[in-house]
């Protein structure tokens, strides 16, 4: 078997897992942080992920480098799903999560069509002109423009859990997540603060699109992938876990890479989903034995 | 009546009104105008294709019509073509195979994209007893079921890379193989022609990958090919799986000696990779340069600026079967002189004509046995033919420079 | 919950216009057998989703299951299911009419029982879950399973399965009850009838009571003594048991099943099931069926009017119904029209329960 007659592939799953996993931690990080506050899955995460990568590849299209539009593609995320926000998500905050999961789920579907419409249907990337580097005498071999992608990710979760401490929107954000009753009563204007937390939801899928245009490619159709693992990787991690969150996405593209080795590209998704369905029967089955159950 | 039984009436009068204002608004021929039917994928993961095969099936019945459009009983009639998106998804092409036929009144088809969809409307257009010209599904198992009202105007699936396997087999003696198929009809029947030329010429199958369909990372596969250095790697995943395989190739400097892929123009590969898809081989159904010709579109160069003048972009082979299949019909309807279906159906069933985009002429499946497939590689940012030998334009590059050594 | 009077002629005009469209409307028996499979989906999610408060993403996995179950068996009958699927479907078998007419009843027979034990072992595994993780395991379930059953070559993996066809006698299509398509007509109309009366059954009875209880508040019931984990695996059960035949009958008539598209269609089917319960209102048992229809006319008129527009549609449709019907239409009809529910409101107790007097 491949992996133990070339032992250093090991070491290149596990990067280029880790590597592949960060930019799905980050959009994971996006997705905690909406549900954790207002309570609301976002069906529609991937394809922001998508639209930001596309806006991304807008700017290389004019001719400038593809890193120049990461903070385009924060940004129009960003404002979108502010605008979303006010327009739409707002009437389902308060309401069954069941109700928001569709809700969002009718928003992803119309932004698939945009896109389809405006960007056209053919397969996109954007080029870096990133190189490679080589360790161990070739036998690992890594792809920069990963490489960028991971730092990035990682850089863009740090600020964004430095910004949730220190500012404060943050800490409203924080405190509204922990009992927005008692943050409405000590003043917080928790629409406000929900309007935000949906829109930097956004605005990181939109980062972490503009890093999935330059290290992988773009279609219209191809934000279901996303939506989903950062979804599993969040209850992986369980709610409110934030670091968990990151650690779990990164986790999870590891185990991912060596599934392909193993199993075969094919399993890739069978096994994440058995995987978290078998995580979440043990932890219940657990919980059960001491009657109580997961919330 | 009480309440709820009229808001029940209400509910299904306006039903009824529905469906029967929708009925028969599009019988088959009306006026001077035929109308035959296509689902095709203007959404979903085969959006791209299904646009060059739309903008085919358009081009085909523009030309037709400017030059005077089909002769039946003396008179002259236009074509035009019923449109809906079956989103690339198998149950909504039948159903909107059912849809056409049933209450659109449509009485002859042109095909879907891709494999998949055919087969899934196939089974629906033979039901109906209603003659199909489709020039995007390729699979063996459209040919082998015995339907009578299907035509395919292009190569079947299993005929795609064999030339390369073959090409490779004069290159170097027990090469090793590396293959990256996707698990789709279209992906898997390629892979069969193409594992029996590698058994037939005593290769040994080092890597066995498959995609799968939400693909957008192949790293894995691309490492182990780095690790265990294939001659030939083999890859067919439409058209993403074409641009994924370049990039990453491309970024983890990763070196075969001959690649061979499918739908490399429709991703185009010779120009959005920043010179990554060089040295590739791709299949193709056609390609402008070879001399084929017809009193329409005149040669495949001719058809290609055509094209471009109007949509912007050099015509994929996508387009070009589409359109053919537009003349086949054409050519039908006259030899038939009729609108009855099954004169059509036979009328087609005889076709042996020259287009520009190769010979039709159908076998008793429905197979176009006229043309052969060609590879060309890209050299220097176009595609340039270079198998069969009788049509090459240009010699095949062996090996591929390694990532070292090119500039 | 209808009145009884109101509740029997909604029945009868559900017949007749089963029984008569048909009829009236041949080139629509397409779109009309979907109906009714539709009107399943949502009625035995509504067990799930409306009755118990569990939303279940994963009852398709019963409905693409029972489609290859179904039509694994008609081939495997009277020929190699390998070889049926061996290389994309590559040799051609053809069934004859006794062949096919006792393979088809007992492919139905096992596309209803299978998935109804499977119901049974996974849903004592994972009905001890609650809200949001029940609903993201059977969502994850339903995604795994159209994906391993792309991966499973006697199921035709990727390429999919082509169906027996309607079997010919003499090259013409057997005239039984007017050919294939008035057949699986009537099957899935008659699936419907059933679904429709066991259910009625079903909720009238103490079970129905049971399920309520569990949506309302579970730990409550449970203090009280019910096996609540009886009553949610076997409410499963029955869903998985007509989704299975469901799901055969569909496969039949598609003529064609692929593994994500077709059969664990979740995207799809998944979502619909879902989106016509709520319609319709969740929770009662005409909401699903109003939903459905509801739906499916929508669907309908989208598809033909949007060209290229019909998943903007669509999608818009989503948010309008969820944000503002979320009660479905049976819960709008319940608020404007107490009197049709056998409610009766006394308007001024209502008033007076609403105004606070503040003359203090």
């Amino acid at each position: 078997m491949i992996l133990l007659q070339a032992p250093f592939l090991n070491l290149q799953a596990l990067l280029d897992g880790v590597m592949v996993g960060s930019i799905f931690a980050l959009v994971a990080y996006g997705m905690a942080l909406v549900w954790g506050v207002m309570n609301i899955i976002n069906v529609a995460q991937g394809e922001y992920v998508i639209l930001g990568g596309y806006i991304t590849f807008g700017i290389y299209k004019l001719g400038v480098s593809p890193i120049y539009g990461m903070p385009f593609s924060f940004l129009f995320l960003f404002i979108l799903g502010y605008i979303l926000y006010r327009l739409i998500v707002f009437r389902v905050v308060d309401k069954d999560m069941f109700i928001s999961i569709l809700a969002t789920f009718g928003i992803s579907i119309m932004i698939q069509q945009f896109m389809n419409m405006f960007f056209g249907s053919q397969v996109e990337t954007a080029l870096t002109g990133l190189g490679t580097i080589f360790f161990f005498d070739g036998n690992i071999t890594i792809a920069l423009v990963k490489v960028f992608s991971f730092v990035i990710s990682i850089l863009g979760a740090i600020a964004v859990i430095y910004f949730m401490r220190v500012s404060k929107l943050g800490r409203a954000i924080r405190a509204t997540a922990q009992n927005p009753r008692a943050a409405r009563i000590l003043g917080v204007d928790t629409e406000k603060v929900y309007a935000y937390t949906y829109a930097i939801n956004a605005g990181l899928c939109g980062l972490a699109g503009s890093l999935v245009a330059m290290t992988y490619t773009l279609h219209p159709y191809i934000g279901l992938p996303y939506t989903v693992r950062s979804f599993m990787i969040v209850i992986i991690a369980g709610l409110g876990n934030i670091p968990g969150v990151l650690v779990s996405g990164l986790g999870l593209g590891a185990i991912e890479e060596f599934s392909a080795y193993l199993i075969g590209s094919e399993f890739r998704i069978g096994v994440i989903f058995s995987l978290l369905v078998i995580i979440l029967v043990y932890r219940s089955k657990k919980l059960a034995k001491k009657r109580e159950y997961l919330k | 009546m009480n309440k709820i039984q009229k808001l029940i009436l209400v509910l299904l009068s306006s039903i009824t009104l529905l469906f029967s204002s929708v009925s028969t608004s599009f019988a088959k021929v009306e006026g001077d105008t035929i109308t035959l039917g296509s689902a095709i994928s203007l959404t979903g993961k085969y959006a791209t294709n299904g646009e060059h095969t739309q903008r085919g099936y358009d081009l085909g019945v523009k030309i037709i019509n400017d030059a005077g459009g089909v002769k039946v009983g003396g008179k002259k009639y236009k074509l035009a073509v019923k449109y809906y998106d079956d989103e690339s998804n198998s149950a909504k092409a039948a159903a909107l195979a059912q849809r056409l036929i049933e209450q659109d009144g449509i009485q002859y088809m042109l095909g879907p994209y891709g494999s998949g969809l055919t087969i899934a409307i196939a089974p629906v257009t033979e039901k109906f007893g209603v003659p199909m010209v489709e020039a995007n599904g390729a699979s063996r198992a459209l040919f082998t079921k015995g339907y009578k009202y299907l035509f395919a105007v292009l190569n079947s699936a299993d005929q795609y890379l064999n030339s390369a396997v073959d090409l490779m087999a004069t290159k170097k003696k027990g090469a090793t193989v590396a293959l990256a198929f996707e698990q789709d009809s279209f992906s898997l029947d390629v892979k069969l022609g193409v594992m029996d030329r590698i058994k037939a010429h005593g290769m040994k199958v080092v890597i066995d990958d498959a995609l799968p369909k939400e693909l957008n990372d192949m790293t894995a596969t691309l490492q182990k090919v780095k690790a265990l250095k294939p001659d030939l790697l083999v890859v067919s995943g439409h058209s993403k799986g074409a641009m994924t395989a370049i990039k990453q190739m491309t970024d983890l400097k990763v070196d075969v000696s001959m690649l061979a892929m499918t739908h490399c123009d429709a991703a185009a590969i010779n120009k959005n990779l920043g010179g990554g898809g060089e040295y590739a081989i791709c299949a193709a159904q056609w390609h402008k340069s070879l001399s084929y010709e017809d009193e329409f579109f005149g040669s495949g160069k001719d058809y290609a600026k055509l094209f471009e003048s109007i949509y912007k972009y050099d015509p994929p082979y996508q387009a070009a079967e589409s359109s053919a299949a537009l003349l086949v019909f054409k050519s039908a309807f006259e030899k038939a002189n009729s609108f009855d279906k099954d004169k059509v159906r036979d009328a087609l069933a005889k076709t042996d004509m020259k287009t520009f985009y190769g010979g039709i002429k159908f076998n008793k499946s429905g197979q176009n046995t006229s043309k052969p497939m060609v590879l060309f590689q890209v050299q220097d940012g176009k595609n340039a033919v270079v198998a069969p030998v009788k049509w090459a334009e240009a010699k095949l590059i062996y090996p591929i420079p390694k990532w070292a050594d090119r500039k | 919950m209808l009145s009884d009077k109101k509740e029997l002629s909604g029945i009868t005009l559900i017949i007749l216009f089963g029984v008569l469209s048909p009829i009236l409307f041949p080139n629509y028996r397409i779109q009309l057998s979907e109906l009714w499979i539709f009107m399943v989906f949502a009625s035995t999610w509504n067990i799930q989703g409306g009755k118990m408060g569990y939303n279940s993403f994963g009852n398709i996995i019963f409905f693409g299951l029972g489609m290859y179950l179904c039509a694994s068996t008609q081939i495997a009958y009277a020929f190699d299911l390998a070889e049926w699927t061996a290389a994309g479907g590559v040799k051609t078998f053809v069934h004859t009419a006794s062949q096919y007419f006792i393979g088809l009843p007992l492919g139905l027979i096992i596309a209803g029982l299978v998935p109804a034990l499977i119901a049974g072992f996974l849903g004592s595994l994972i009905l001890g879950l609650r809200g949001h993780y029940f609903a993201i395991c059977t969502l994850g379930i339903g995604i795994a399973a159209g994906e391993f059953a792309t991966s499973v070559s006697i199921w035709g993996g990727g390429q999919g399965m082509t169906v027996p066809v309607w079997p010919k006698v003499d090259g013409q299509d057997l005239d039984f009850l007017g050919g294939g398509m008035n057949f699986f007509y009537t099957l899935s109309f008659l699936l419907f009838v059933s679904t429709f009366f066991t259910l009625r059954w079903l909720f009238s009875t103490r079970f129905g009571l049971i399920l309520t209880a569990i949506r309302d508040n579970e730990d409550k019931a449970e203090a009280m003594g019910i096996p609540t984990m009886r009553y949610k695996v076997t409410g499963w059960v029955f869903s998985a048991f007509f989704m299975g035949i469901a799901g055969g009958i569909y496969g039949n008539i598609n003529g064609y099943i692929e593994p994500t598209e077709v059969a664990f269609a979740g995207a799809t089917f998944g979502v619909y099931m879902v989106l016509m319960t709520i319609l319709g209102g969740k929770g009662t048992l005409w909401g699903p069926i109003i939903g459905a229809l509801v739906f499916q006319v929508f669907k309908e008129f989208f598809w033909t009017f949007f060209l290229g527009w019909q998943l903007v549609a669509l999608g818009f449709l989503i948010i309008v119904i969820v944000v503002f019907f979320p009660e479905g239409i049976m819960g709008w009809l319940r608020q404007k029209k107490p009197a049709w529910f056998g409610e009766v409101v006394d308007s001024k107790a209502r008033l007076a329960q609403v105004k606070i007097n503040t003359n203090d």
